[in-house]
Order: C-alpha cells, then structure tokens, then sequence
C-alpha cells in the first residue's frame, strides 16, 4: 500500500524540451507586428531598391560595386550588402536579439514563463536559438531580394571584380554567397552583443540599442587611423573584409580573420549572457537590468577579448601600421589598371592585349616627397605606365586615389583623355561607360600575401 | 505528509539581501479547499506564492507541495499552476493563441485540450480571436485562470485573481475556483479585497511583515469576541439611541450621526452584546430597517490583527533601542 502511495506521488515537473520551448518562442516572435515588417521589409526592399537604382542614370559609385549596377545583376546584392553591413544589420539584430529578453521584463511575464518552461536554461538556449533564426530570415531575405531584384533587372552577366578582372556569372554567384555567408559571422557577433544587453539592461532603451551603438563605435573605429591589428581584433571587421573575396588571387586573410574575430565575439558575448541570465533573481520584480554588472561582467570581459585577440593577430600582421604601403598600392592599381585596360580594348575592338605583354606598373606617392606613403588617405598620386606590343612608346596615365583604411581604394583618372580623362568612351555601339576613368580597387593587407 | 495536504509548510524563512520577506511562515493548505491569503502590502504573501510556484526557494524551512518534498533548488511540482504578479500573457497573441502556445510547450494539442471550454468556462468564448493587446485587466487575469486550468492542477496558486474583475467577470472566477475546490484541487489564492476571500475562501492565513499572525478556519477569525461598530437604521432613532445608551457591553459612536446622518445610529459592540440591544429594541416596538456592520468583520479582525502586530514590532523597537541607549 505504502509503495502504492508512493508511485502516485506527483515526481518533481519536468523541463519542457528546448524544441517545444523554441518552437513557443518562435510563435512568440513571429506574432510580433514589428517582426512581421522586418521579415517583409527583408524581402521585399532590396529588390525594390536594386531594381529602381538600375534603371535610373546615376548610380551609387561611390558605394562598392555601385559603379557596375547597370552591367550586371550580382552588383545589386553587394550594393545592399554594403548598406546592410553599415545600418541594416545593426539595427535588425538590436530589434530582435537585443529585445528578446528585455520583452519578458516590459510584459512582466519572466514568472509566467518560468513557470511553463520550468528551466531558465532552456528558455535562454531557446531564446537565442528564435531570434537568431529570426535574424538569419531577415538576411536571407535582403541576400535573395537583392539578387533577385538585379537578376530581373539587369541580367545574369560578368561582374568586374575589384582587381579589374572579369567574374564569370557563376563565379560572381559564388563569391556573392560567400560574402553574404561571411557577414553571417559578424551579425552573430552583434546578435551576441545584443542578447547581453537584452539580459543586463532589462527595458532600459539601451539595452535594445546596444548592438546599433557597438556597431557604430565600430564604424567609427575603422574610420581612424588605428593600427590594422586593432581594427582586424574588432568583430565587425568582416562587415567590410568580404571585398577581399573579389580579387584574384582572393585576399582572404584579413576575412579569415574577421570571421574568426567575429565568432568568438559571438560565443564570448553569448555566454556572459548566459552566465548573467542564470544568476539572475527573478522574483525580484523591480529588477530593471543593471549598469553596473553590465559593465563588470560584459563590457569588460568583451574588452579583455580585444586584447587578446589584438595580441593574436598581431604577429600575424606583422606590426602596427595601417597595413597600406606604397608597394601594395602601387602593385593593386597596376593589376586593376591591366585588367580593366584590357575590357577598355575590347568595348573598342582594339586589338587583343594580354595582362602580362602590357606590362603596367604604377609609381605612386602622397603628395609630397616629404610625406611617407603609407596610410589611408584621398592624396595618393599615381602614374600608370604600360607598354603596348609593337609600340615603342611607354603609355602613362594619371590617377588620384583614396584609399580607404580597410584597403578599398577610388582611382580617379586624370587623363590622358582618351585612356581615362573621359567617363565614356565612344565604341562602335555608341557611347559607354569608360571602364578606366574611375575604378575601384583594394590594396592587401596583411604582409603575407600577394596583390 | 497529510495525505488531505495540498500545501505542508513549516518554519519557511526567505531573505532578499537585508530584507526578511518571510520569517518561520507555517502553512497548511487542504485538498479541495480554498485558502486565502491576506496581509498588508509587503507582507510576504507574493513571496509565499512564488515558493509554492517554484519561482524562488526557501531560505529555510521545510516545504511539501502535494506530497512532495521542495528542496533549496528553484524546481516545481507537477500539477502545480497558477500566477503571480498579474497572468503573463502575450498581447501579439489572440486568446486562443496564448492557450495553444502554452499547450505546446506541453506537447499537446490545442485542438484537442479544451481550449475552447476553459475559455468559455471563464467567460472568454466571445473573445477567444481577439488579440490579448485590447483586453481588459479583468479579461487577462481571466484568461490567466483559464491557462491554469488546461493543466489540470491539483493545486492552484493565484495572486489577487480578482484584480480588475467586474461583476460577472467575477462571478465567472468564484465559479470556477469553487467547482475546482470541489473537485479536490486546492487552491491558494491572496487578496486585498476581504469581501472576495469571505465568499470564496474556507481558510484563511493572515501575513503581517514575514509573519503569520492567524492562520485557521475563517469562520474561526470572524467569531472571535471582538467588538465591532455596526450601523442601525430604526423607525425611531431616537428611542433606540437611548436603548443603545443604558444598553450593557453596548457603545454609542458619538460622531457616527455626522458620518451617516441622523437618522443612522452607530454603536460598537460584540456580537452576544448586540443580539441584547436588538433584542431590546424590537420590544419597544421600534422597527429595525437596517443592520450591518461599518467594517465587515474579516476586515475588522484583519486590521485589528495587522495593527496589533505592528504595534507589538513597534514596542520591540523601541525596547531594542532603549536598552542599546541604556548599554552606552
């Protein structure tokens, strides 16, 4: 009788599954109104806006890949995901990771779902595991809208790649999945970032902000002229790295290491999140996130992250300079010049011109011999020299460049007229972009590799 | 444990920081009764709840909920449910939508559990497919009790359920926890308001700052000779004030014609001293229209408890502080 009564006695409530508790979690998300938009924004804007910005005449140059918007569809994606990287992705992530816990505190349903769930470890783990599905959703959707929207646009046609040379349609594909695989690693990291502030800050604004306010400072970041080694340890290093993916060779270091940067940012940020939100005291209803361990145990470990990873990249780097030689520079515009000289040829039915019988070099300077080249900045100078077979004379063209502190460059040609002082060129079709008057390019960074 | 126990709880302490929210709480809660728990703001009685829930362990003490012992780690007991601190609901989701999800945390079937009879058990049918953004406090905390219910609990732990409740959202709740306490579920729920606990509850535990000050049958707590000021209305008030007056055990409230009128007399008595005066006075022949108490009586012996222990704390202070002045 007594073994009786004892097998009746209700056990202690079991945990709900992490499925069960994400697929709640999901239904949660997803009912959201704000989420809805975003999911349909994601999929339906960038197509809009690739579709509508190649049909107009002016098109966004100054915005990588923004040039060849009318020569092909694969440079709609990369336009998008240039902005993607700098607001689109920072805002998303902040509107869904960094309010997925900060949510249950403005409804004040933490006890509610505490009592469903009946473990506060699988309600993070499913949590995190709905918001970033939710987060991988809305880039997709801005990946496959962009390439929709430029497939239909403009057609399925060779992408000029930041070295000049030509991508054929299912290289360009690839190299377009690949970049946007790439800002995956990035995003987590924000994603990450934004779960601690969600945890930490409760329904302070901030909280929900964070990512935005990381990513800004990151930005900010780039745009001084900080060693490369501090902006390679930064996780949103690979927001703007994939540009490497578009040379040939590819320069894939400073990605490697950005993805590599970004995901330990994302584990690191993801676990101090974890941490907090176990120790947290949940029947105390006026919690409201705290300041102070926010910057205890999550700003200050993720700074400790920095320098670690500052201190790992460093040999790799090899020193703390920008990363921007005048060799490098000089050797990236005569490969870009090269390669584009010879599409040039080609739209005026000149005869056929290989890279290697052109033999162009650049000289390069910052405006003053009294001023190291080395560095970012609009005052590089070059002259482009090649030789044409059967020509005894040495063609020569002049360029300004700005080069940007991640290596992207703008080479602006100043003439002669008819090589690249002009931005169309006159074929037998009829008048055309001139492939040489302004280019972009991108200058390697790290030491080990060649341009 | 009694096995006729929902709720076994003995010497529970629970501490936030310096703060002592419970203090050697003892708690009986009976299978298939309604136990309310009352108790000025800050008294505990959330705490409590939240313990019984899950959501926090005791500091010390021993717990058995239905039967089975509570150890010193957060963990609930199967056929618990309930709410603290308002229901938890989801305003993106319809009514309906808030049942399933929660039905399939739990793996079953909205389709199948009985969505629809609990929420028309609680008077949410005509609602079920509204978003839960445009209900009422009265609504949610009825959709809160209809969530409860899909769980078939044996115990239900509910903080103040009648919060927002008009009359019939109400009478739907009384309801449903009345036919839930005849099924045998034992209910715990806390309230402000004592007219709710004197027709719902058959217990009663009082809570004042952490300590429970009277815990037992209500009709026990209203009983007890205390006196109480009741107001009669009467055909001649002024015959009856002077019956009232020479009455034994019987005390006229001076200023109770200011607050009431004159024609309403108030008196402070005990209940075998005011079965005397209405006695008397039906005898002169005067007509009594209206009797009823000023406070009703749960109320009168709850402040009347509450304030006793305050003022038996306040003492101790002030012993406290005297003697450390006397030590110096």
């Amino acid at each position: 009788m007594t073994a009786t009564l004892a097998a009746r006695r209700p056990a202690p409530a079991r945990p709900v599954s992490v499925p069960r508790a994400y697929r709640f979690e999901l239904v949660k998300l997803v009912a959201q109104w704000r989420i809805r938009l975003l999911v349909l924004a994601c999929w339906i804007v960038p197509a809009l806006f690739v579709a509508g910005v190649s049909a107009q005449s002016t098109l966004p140059s100054d915005t990588l890949f923004g040039r060849w918007m009318h020569a092909t569809g694969w440079a709609g994606p990369l336009v998008v995901l240039g902005f993607a990287g700098t607001w689109a992705l920072p805002l998303l992530t902040s509107l869904v990771a960094g309010d997925v816990f900060a949510a249950e505190d403005r409804l004040g349903t933490w006890r509610h779902l505490l009592v469903a769930v009946r473990s506060a470890r699988r309600i993070f783990v499913a949590k995190t595991l709905a918001s970033l599905t939710v987060i991988l959703l809305l880039v997709a959707g801005l990946a496959v809208s962009g390439a929709v929207g430029g497939l239909l646009t403009v057609g399925d046609q060779p992408l000029v790649g930041l070295d000049g040379h030509l991508l054929a349609p299912s290289d360009a594909a690839l190299k377009t999945l690949l970049a946007w695989v790439a800002v995956l690693a990035p995003t987590l990291a924000l994603a990450g970032i934004g779960l601690l502030g969600s945890v930490t800050l409760g329904r302070s604004p901030m909280g929900l902000l964070l990512p935005a306010v990381v990513a800004l400072a990151m930005q900010l970041a780039q745009m001084l002229p900080l060693p490369l080694v501090v902006r390679l340890a930064l996780p949103g290093y690979a927001f703007i790295a994939w540009n490497g993916l578009f040379t040939s060779p590819g320069q894939v270091g400073p990605l490697l290491i950005g993805v590599a940067v970004s995901l330990a940012w994302a584990l690191t940020a993801t676990a101090l999140a974890y941490a907090l939100f176990l120790r947290r005291d949940f029947t105390d209803l006026g919690y409201d996130g705290s300041g102070r361990r926010a910057v205890t145990a999550g700003l200050l470990p993720l700074v400790g992250l920095l320098a670690v990873s500052a201190a790992v990249i460093a040999p790799v780097t090899g020193g703390s300079g920008s990363g921007i030689e005048q060799e490098k520079v000089q050797r990236s515009l005569a490969t870009a010049f090269a390669h584009l000289y010879r599409m040039q040829t080609r739209q005026l039915h000149r005869p056929a011109v290989t890279e290697a019988r052109l033999r162009a070099t650049a000289a390069c300077d910052k405006g003053s011999d009294r001023i190291a080249a080395r560095g970012p900045g609009n005052d590089w100078r070059c002259v482009v020299s090649w030789h044409l077979p059967g020509v005894e004379a040495t063609g020569t063209a002049v360029y300004q460049l700005d080069v940007a502190s991640d290596g992207r460059f703008v080479a602006d040609g100043d003439g002669p007229k008819e090589v690249n002082g002009y931005f169309l060129v006159r074929t037998p079709e009829g008048d055309a972009p001139n492939p040489l008057w302004q280019f972009d390019g991108n200058v390697e960074l790290l030491p080990t590799s060649k341009g | 444990m009694d096995a006729s126990l929902a709720v076994l709880a003995r010497g529970i302490t629970k501490c936030f920081g310096d703060v002592v929210a419970l203090d050697g709480v003892d708690l009986d809660v009976t299978r298939g009764r309604i136990h309310g728990l009352v108790g000025p703001n800050g008294a505990g009685k959330t705490t409590l709840l939240g313990l019984l829930l899950g959501l926090a362990a005791a500091d010390g003490g021993t717990l058995e909920i239905l039967g089975v012992p509570v150890g010193r780690a957060l963990s609930a007991v199967e056929g618990v449910a309930g709410f603290v601190d308002g229901p938890g609901l989801y305003p993106s989701l319809t009514a309906r939508q808030n049942l399933a999800a929660l039905l399939s945390l739990r793996g079953r079937d909205a389709t199948t559990a009985g969505v629809g009879e609990v929420l028309a058990e609680v008077g949410l049918r005509d609602v079920a497919d509204d978003r839960v953004r445009g209900f009422s406090l009265g609504m949610r905390q009825r959709l809160g009790l209809a969530a409860a219910l899909l769980t078939r609990p044996r115990l239900l732990v509910l903080d103040e359920p009648s919060n927002g409740l008009d009359p019939s959202g109400k009478r739907h709740v009384h309801r449903v926890l009345k036919r839930l306490a005849a099924d045998g579920t034992g209910v715990v729920l806390s309230s402000h308001r004592m007219d709710d606990v004197e027709a719902l509850c058959s217990e009663v535990t009082i809570l004042t700052t952490g300590r429970v000050v009277f815990s037992g049958p209500i009709a026990e707590l209203s009983s007890q000779k205390r006196e109480l000021e009741y107001r009669l209305i009467t055909s001649d008030p002024g015959a009856a004030r002077r019956l009232a007056a020479g009455a034994d055990g019987v005390r006229v409230v001076e200023d109770g014609g200011t607050r009431y009128g004159d024609e309403v007399l108030v008196v402070r008595a005990s209940v075998p001293a005011l079965d005397r005066l209405v006695s008397r006075v039906v005898r002169s022949d005067i007509a009594i229209r209206e009797l009823a108490p000023v406070v009703p009586p749960l109320e009168a012996a709850f402040l009347a408890l509450t304030e006793q222990q305050e003022q038996q704390e306040q003492q101790e202070r002030t012993e406290q502080l005297e003697q450390l002045e006397a030590g110096r």
